[in-house]
C-alpha cells in the first residue's frame, strides 16, 4: 500500500479546492439559498403540505442532493480530466500507485468536498425553513454513499471526456434535469398518470426519496429500493473504472 | 548478463493509429552507466522510455527491472525509477516547493523537508521555492521537472531530452549534475539530439531508427564497429580526374585535385591500402603526405540516419 501517495493526491486535490473555495463552495450555497428563499419561504408558505410535511421543509433534502450530485460529478471529473488535459498525468501514471489507490485518492477527495458542501447547504437551509432529521446516522451514511457513487461516475466521465464540452454534458444535460424531475419539488403520489410511472423510471427519484426519508421518515418508494439504486450508483461506475485501468482506455496510449 | 538493471526484451509498440513506433527492441541497461539514446525525430525514443515508466502500454515484449517484470512488480520498479519527460507539463498554480514535495509523497516516500531542500539547492532552485510554476522560465521549469523526478531518490533516472531548449551554461550545469548523480550510483538513460552531448556524457550510446535499435556500444566500440577511417593522400601535382586505374578503390578527389580520399573499414581483413599504394606507384602518381582520419560519432550518426532516408 502506498499510503503516502494516496495522501499526497488527496491533499493536492483538497488544496486545489481551497484555492477556489469561492467557486466550489460559496457559489452552490448561494444558489441553493436562493432556492430556499424563493421556493421555501416566499412560495412555500402558500403551498399545501407534501406528504404531510410543510413544502419549505419537504424540498430541503432534494435541493441538497441537487447541488451534491452536480458538484460531485463536476469536481471528480475535473480532478482527473485536468491532469490528462495538461499532461501532468504522466506523473500519476508513472507512480507506484495501484488503480484502487488512485481512485481512492481522487474520489475520496471529491466525495469529501461533496459531503462538506451538503452539510453547509443543510446549515444554510435551516436559516430559511424548519428542518428536522429523523435518522441522523443514516442521513450521513446515505449522503456519503451517494457522494461516492457520483464521484466515481464523475471520475469515469473525466477519463472518458476528450474536451471540456464532454466534461459538462452529463452533469448539465442528464443529471440536473433528472434531479429536477426526480421529485425534488413534489411527491410522486401527488402527480397523475402517466407521469407518475415515467417518474418512477428515473433512478434519481429513488435517491431523493430515500434521502428525504432519513429526514422526515416518509418516502414515496420503499427504502430498500433507494438502497439498491445507491449500490448500483457505486458499483456500475466502479466496474467501468476497473475496466479503464485494465485496458488503459483514454488514459494511456 | 547479471549487471543489467533494466532489461528490455522484444519491446513492440503499435499505436492505435497504426504507427509502429517500436519493432522489437532488445536492450540491456547496465547498473551505474550513462546510456545515451540517439535517433531522429519520431524514431521511438520517447515511446521506449514511456513504456518502461508505465505511461504507454506495450503491444509486446517485456521489461525487467532488476530481474522483475515491470508490470507485475510495478511498485518496486516504479519506486526505483524517476522520469523527466520530454514535454514540460506542470501545475501552473503550484509552488516549486509544493510540487517537488508532492512528487516525493506520490512515490511513497515520507515527507522530508531537508531532502527537498537539498534537491532544490542542487538544481539552484532554492531562491524560487515559493514561486508558482507559471512564473518560471522554460529552463527553470525543466529544472523543476528534474527536481520532481529526483524527489523520491530513484536509482534509475530517465531523462527525455533534458537539454532541449536549455542555454549553453545550463546545459553544462546539467551535464555536471548528471555526472554527480552517476557518481552517487544512479543509472541514467538520456535521449538527445546533440551528438556532442552523447559523446561528452555517455558511457554507451544506442542509436534508434524507425523503431529499431540499430547500433549500441561504448563510444570507442561503436566507432570501431561502425566508424570508417579515411586515408588522405596529398599529391605532388594536382590531377583533374581520378585515373581509371583507381576505380576499384572508389577514391574521391578533393581539394581541387590535390588530394585523393579513400574510405576504408578499419576492421576489414583487407584494408586495400598496400595495393592502392602499389597502384599509385605503377601510375607514377607522386605524393608528399599521408593522413588517416577516424570518423566521429557525429559522422556515424549522420550516416546511420542517412541510411534511413535512403531506405
Ligand atoms: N500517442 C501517440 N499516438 C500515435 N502515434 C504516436 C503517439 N506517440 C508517438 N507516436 C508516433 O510514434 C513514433 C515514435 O514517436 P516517439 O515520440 O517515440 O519518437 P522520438 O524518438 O521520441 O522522437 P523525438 O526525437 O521527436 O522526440 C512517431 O511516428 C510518432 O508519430
Ligand atoms: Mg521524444
Amino acid at each position: 500500500m502506498n499510503v503516502q501517495g494516496v495522501k499526497s493526491i488527496y491533499r493536492f486535490e483538497m488544496a486545489r479546492w481551497g484555492r477556489t473555495l469561492w467557486q466550489s463552495l460559496v457559489t452552490p450555497v448561494i444558489t441553493t439559498a436562493l432556492y430556499f428563499l424563493v421556493f421555501g419561504s416566499a412560495i412555500g408558505s402558500r403551498m399545501s403540505d407534501m406528504a404531510g410535511i410543510p413544502f419549505g421543509s419537504f424540498i430541503v433534502p432534494g435541493l441538497i442532493l441537487l447541488s451534491v450530485l452536480t458538484q460531485a460529478l463536476m469536481n471528480a471529473s475535473f480532478g482527473i480530466f485536468f491532469p490528462k488535459f495538461t499532461g501532468t498525468i504522466y506523473e500519476i501514471l508513472s507512480a507506484p500507485l495501484s488503480p484502487i489507490e488512485t481512485v481512492t485518492a481522487y474520489v475520496g477527495a471529491a466525495a469529501t468536498k461533496a459531503v462538506i458542501l451538503a452539510l453547509v447547504t443543510l446549515a444554510t437551509a435551516t436559516l430559511f425553513v424548519d428542518v428536522w432529521v429523523t435518522h441522523p446516522l443514516l442521513m450521513v451514511l446515505f449522503l456519503i454513499a451517494i457522494s461516492i457513487g457520483f464521484c466515481l461516475m464523475g471520475f469515469a466521465i473525466g477519463i472518458w471526456a476528450k474536451n471540456f464540452e464532454q466534461l459538462q454534458v452529463i452533469p448539465l444535460l442528464v443529471v440536473t434535469p433528472l434531479t429536477f424531475l426526480g421529485g425534488v419539488f413534489y411527491s410522486v403520489n401527488a402527480i397523475g398518470e402517466p407521469w407518475r410511472t415515467v417518474t418512477l423510471l428515473n433512478p434519481i427519484l429513488y435517491l431523493v426519496a430515500g434521502y428525504r426519508w432519513t429526514f422526515f421518515g416518509v418516502s414515496d418508494v420503499p427504502v430498500w429500493a433507494s438502497i439498491a439504486v445507491m449500490a448500483a450508483a457505486i458499483l456500475l461506475p466502479l466496474a467501468a473504472i476497473v475496466w479503464v485501468f485494465r485496458t488503459g482506455y483514454r488514459l494511456k496510449s | 548478463m547479471s549487471d543489467a538493471i533494466v532489461r528490455i526484451e522484444g519491446l513492440r509498440k503499435a499505436y492505435a493509429n497504426g504507427v509502429e513506433a517500436l519493432k522489437g527492441v532488445d536492450l540491456d541497461i547496465r547498473k551505474g552507466e550513462i546510456l545515451a539514446l540517439l535517433g531522429p525525430n519520431g524514431a521511438g525514443k520517447t515511446t521506449l522510455i514511456n513504456i518502461v515508466c508505465g505511461i504507454v502500454t506495450a503491444t509486446g515484449g517485456q521489461v525487467l527491472v532488476d530481474g522483475k517484470n515491470w508490470l507485475q512488480d510495478f511498485r518496486s520498479a516504479r519506486t526505483r525509477i524517476g522520469l523527466v519527460p520530454q514535454e514540460l507539463t506542470t501545475d501552473a498554480f503550484e509552488s516549486v516547493w509544493a510540487t517537488v514535495s508532492f512528487s516525493r509523497g506520490l512515490f511513497g516516500k515520507p515527507r522530508d523537508d531537508a531532502k527537498v531542500e537539498e534537491i532544490l539547492k542542487r538544481l539552484t532552485l532554492w531562491d524560487k521555492r515559493k514561486s508558482e510554476m507559471r512564473e518560471l522560465s522554460g529552463g527553470m521549469k525543466r529544472r523543476v521537472m528534474i527536481a520532481k523526478a529526483l524527489a523520491h531518490e530513484p536509482d534509475i533516472l530517465f531523462l527525455d531530452e533534458p537539454t532541449a531548449g536549455v542555454d549553453v551554461e545550463l546545459r553544462r550545469d546539467m551535464w555536471e549534475l548528471v555526472r554527480k548523480l552517476r557518481a552517487d550510483g544512479t543509472t541514467i538513460i538520456l535521449t538527445t539530439h546533440y551528438i556532442e552531448e552523447a559523446e561528452e556524457m555517455a558511457d554507451r550510446v544506442g542509436v534508434i531508427r524507425k523503431g529499431e535499435l540499430v547500433a549500441l556500444g561504448d563510444k570507442k566500440g561503436l566507432m570501431a564497429q561502425l566508424g570508417q577511417r579515411t586515408l588522405k593522400i596529398t599529391l605532388d601535382d594536382p590531377i583533374s580526374e581520378v585515373p581509371s586505374g583507381l576505380s576499384e578503390w572508389g577514391v574521391a578527389l578533393e581539394d581541387e585535385g590535390h588530394t585523393l580520399c579513400y574510405r576504408f573499414d578499419s576492421h576489414a581483413e583487407q584494408t586495400g591500402i598496400p595495393q592502392l599504394m602499389r597502384r599509385l606507384d605503377e601510375l607514377h602518381l607522386g605524393w608528399k603526405d599521408l593522413a588517416t582520419h577516424q570518423s566521429s560519432l557525429e559522422d556515424i550518426f549522420v550516416s546511420l540516419v542517412h541510411e534511413e532516408r535512403a531506405a
